[in-house]
């Protein structure tokens, strides 16, 4: 199989090297003159509390030089940011940092949330109100977790939409595909899980429909409507179980999973659109320099099939 | 996908990055907009429709009609296209596991070099067709009523069962005469020529399949519920 390329990163945008904090008492030329813009005055000795200001502006350079040293986070993060997205790149593309933008709507409201709620069958319904009615803002963070979990599953079946219609699961992503569909589970897990926490009657007897759905399939499936029932009737234990499964379990595979995912992104890249391929030439007319660039460019073989584009594609330097 | 394909693929790829632009601030600035358009209509959605409490959870009151969240309606739905009792498991797991796999499994099958949709007739037609069916399971999802009144002529003895009967949801899931949705659950328009009383009775305390246990209703209500359902013949 064909090694994927790292595309080199443009000298242009690779960072200065980073500065060494000047030394205090270092005012003049080097030569004994002041430096021209002290000729008006005369030249002062730095005094002490000088220096230490001196010192403490160049104090965050030194931080993240500290810091970088030891994490090569810089060149990361360069190469992050500053990582070309294919030519064609449109408003389809947003819909993965949306999904993520969502999930993390999720995260901080229902941190929020966890603070107010008591998972317990005999005070979560009380939490709750006490969450609408008595905290600031209770109801309205409330709301927004509660809808939130609508906008991020709608996001997420959307962008699995583009990313099919676009075959963007096809060569070399398929395994972002394979995530993506596990971080698809887990959100409709999330939303299981999170619908019985306010313990009304709707939370309380879709649950039981949807535990019994589970106990219908072969084989695990009683097994399943147990575990997740966590006795013979649903009640505390169950409401604990949920409690922990909504907020440890599922969110610490789902970040763990967006890692990944993210991951791949970065170093697959994300795809051009389908149609770019449209404008493709007949054949062939500079194969040749074609050629000579991508060896060039330590890229290997090119295939037949000219597809110089009209594009000259020379080294890295060309951007 | 053949090696030369895939080779082709990279290449192309890698022309197409060249053309492109850098991720920051390009891609940024779009990111960031959708974010605070996904935020904007999160903030909108709570401040307008809010999050209001149902009644509290009573196993004994079962007035509340047990809905899924309106994003499982396509997954609840198929239990009300496929209804006889022996195919429930094919509805309820069967169906949405053989999805599930498909879906993981996606690249794994589908492997030919082309990705625009209109060159993938299988795929395009596959994928309208699925983006249909799951829209149509969820719009029945949400027009299903949940009516909470039966429109039946009974004897004065049964009146009361009729009440709980429509009090306590099963109209959700079954149909009696003109009333109810038709499923997941059978119909229950002749039930009583079907099954005796004292299976009504068990069936209800049980919950068999999917369907909830009402053994926390008072007895009195059990009583009446099971006179008026083996009324029906």
């Amino acid at each position: 199989m064909p090694k994927l390329r790292v595309p080199k990163i443009p000298d242009s945008v690779v960072p200065a090297p980073l500065r060494k904090p000047a030394k205090p008492g270092q005012g003049g030329n080097g030569k004994g003159q002041a430096p021209q813009d002290l000729k008006t005055s005369p030249p002062e000795r730095e005094t002490h509390v000088q220096r230490l200001g001196n010192q403490a502006k160049e104090a965050p350079v030194d931080i993240l030089a500290w810091v970088d040293q030891r994490t090569g986070a810089s060149g990361f993060l360069t190469g992050m940011l500053y990582r070309k997205v294919p030519k064609g790149t449109n408003w389809f593309y947003t819909l993965g940092s949306a999904t993520l933008f969502a999930f993390i709507v999720q995260a901080v409201t229902g941190v929020f949330l966890a603070m107010f709620y008591t998972p317990s069958a005999t005070q979560a319904y009380a939490s709750i109100s006490h969450i609408n009615n008595d905290v600031p803002l209770g109801q309205f963070v409330h709301g927004m977790h509660k809808w939130g979990a609508s906008v991020m599953v709608i996001l997420v079946f959307v962008h699995m939409g583009r990313t099919f219609f676009f075959g963007a699961y096809k060569y070399p992503r398929e395994l972002n595909w394979v995530i993506g569909v596990v971080l698809l589970i887990l959100t409709m897990t999330m939303a299981f899980t999170g619908y019985l926490l306010p313990f009304d009657q709707r939370s309380y007897w879709a649950s039981i429909v949807g535990i019994n759905i589970n106990g219908t399939g072969p084989v695990v499936g009683p097994y399943l409507s147990d575990f997740l029932r966590a006795g013979p009737e649903l009640g505390a234990t169950t409401l604990a179980r949920f409690y922990a499964i909504h907020m440890l379990l599922v969110p610490g595979a789902i970040i763990a999973l967006i890692g990944a995912h993210l991951y791949l992104v970065m170093k697959l890249g994300t795809t051009a659109p389908p149609w770019m391929k449209m404008d493709k030439p007949k054949v062939a007319a500079s194969v040749a320099q074609l050629d000579a660039g991508v060896e060039g460019n330590g890229n290997g073989r090119v295939n037949g099939a000219g597809r110089s584009n009209g594009v000259h594609v020379d080294g890295d330097s060309a951007t | 996908m053949k090696p030369e394909d895939k080779q082709d693929y990279l290449e192309e790829y890698e022309v197409f990055k060249k053309k492109g632009k850098p991720f920051f601030p390009y891609a940024v600035l779009k990111d960031s907009t959708m974010a605070l358009i996904v935020v904007a209509v999160i903030i909108a959605m709570s401040l307008i429709l809010g999050a209001e409490q149902g009644p509290k959870a009573d196993p004994t009151s079962t007035t509340y009609v047990p809905r899924p969240e309106w994003y499982f309606f396509f997954l609840f739905e198929v239990l009300r296209v496929i209804k006889p009792p022996e195919l429930v498991p094919i509805a309820t797991v069967g169906i949405p596991t053989i999805c599930m796999v498909l879906l993981l499994m996606l690249p794994f099958y589908d492997r030919g070099p082309e990705r625009r949709p209109e060159r993938r007739p299988i795929a395009l037609i596959a994928g309208i067709l699925t983006i249909l069916a799951m829209g149509y399971l969820t719009y029945a999802g949400a027009v299903a009523g949940s009516p909470t009144q039966i429109d039946l002529k009974v004897a004065p003895q049964y009146e009361a069962g009729k009440e709980v009967v429509a009090g306590s949801g099963c109209l959700a899931c079954h149909k009696i005469g003109e009333n109810g949705n038709n499923g997941p659950g059978p119909e229950l328009t002749h039930i009583a020529s079907r099954i005796p009383r004292a299976a009504i009775l068990r069936s209800v305390e049980i919950g068999p399949g999917i369907m909830p246990s009402f053994r926390e209703l008072p007895p009195k209500k059990l009583n009446e519920l099971a006179d008026f359902l083996s009324s029906l013949n």
